[in-house]
């Protein structure tokens, strides 16, 4: 009897490698926080956004949580029939995860805005763009807060 | 609290047509989290601009719906491609109804 379909070592490598799949699940499902990915989903009503086209700039330590200077720009041509129709900024350990959600049109030429916004902590800033096409573009940004810029 | 509340803007007074121009601006708001307590550690209550607008000659051209976690004085920069002549108005809403505006007029040539 030589039918037998794995040899042991195929069956070693493949119970580790499913041992591995199913240990980075939960991982991955962790590295968009279960608050983002509510309110993601009233935002892009159940679609998905893909990750690109979306720049965020932001001091990598912010010193002050209270101010932070942050500059996002989507790539897109405004025009009437391809523009970012509204771009909306997360922070996932805020005690709200909303920080600004902005419509834009193809008047507005480019697809950039910036302004100051309070971190409570150390934490990853996302941007989702919605596109007139339907689309959605995301990206994330690391900030670590030396200073928090909640309560006191 | 309304009354100390005057918004800065920064347009530039001429354009190419055509051409893309940043837009400044910058009010005087405290942006009350609602997040903090006072010394006898009652809370605070939110009051923060919830709602900045901008029109072009009455056609919307920026509009943003503002958290808490945007910093106190907003200050919010965006773009605007000139295509004609006309008037800039922005309009900024906070929760207890405060209304503050200011406007400037863009030449085309």
């Amino acid at each position: 009897m030589t039918a037998l379909p794995l040899s042991r070592r195929q069956a070693v490598s493949g119970l580790v490698l499913g041992g591995i799949a199913i240990a980075l699940r939960p991982l991955d499902a962790a590295a968009t926080p279960d608050v983002l990915r509510r309110r993601l989903g009233e935002l892009l009503k159940g679609g998905e956004a893909k990750s690109g086209r979306v720049k965020i700039a932001a001091p990598e330590v912010a010193e002050n949580g209270n101010t932070v200077p942050v500059t996002v720009s989507v790539e897109s041509p405004m025009t009437e029939t391809d523009h970012v129709t509204a771009i909306h900024v997360l922070a996932e350990r805020n005690p709200q995860p909303g920080v600004l959600s902005a419509a834009l049109s193809p008047l507005s030429g480019k697809a950039e805005l910036s302004f100051r916004m309070r971190l409570s902590e150390s934490q990853t800033i996302m941007v989702v763009a919605q596109m007139s096409d339907g689309s959605a573009w995301s990206a994330t940004r690391q900030v670590i807060v030396t200073i928090g810029g909640c309560g006191s | 609290m309304a009354a100390d509340i005057k918004p800065r803007i920064r347009v530039p007074q001429t354009a190419k047509r055509g051409e893309i121009v940043e837009i400044k601006t910058l009010v005087a708001h405290a942006m009350e989290s609602g997040q903090r307590r006072d010394e006898q550690g009652k809370p605070v209550p939110r009051n923060i601009v919830n709602r900045m607008t901008v029109t072009f000659n009455g056609k919307p051209v920026f509009n943003a719906q503002l958290e808490p976690a945007i910093s106190a004085n907003p200050a919010i920069s965006f773009y605007l491609r000139c295509i004609e002549s006309g008037r800039l108005d922005f309009t900024w809403t906070d929760d207890e109804g405060g209304i503050h505006k200011a406007s400037q007029t863009i030449t085309v040539s």
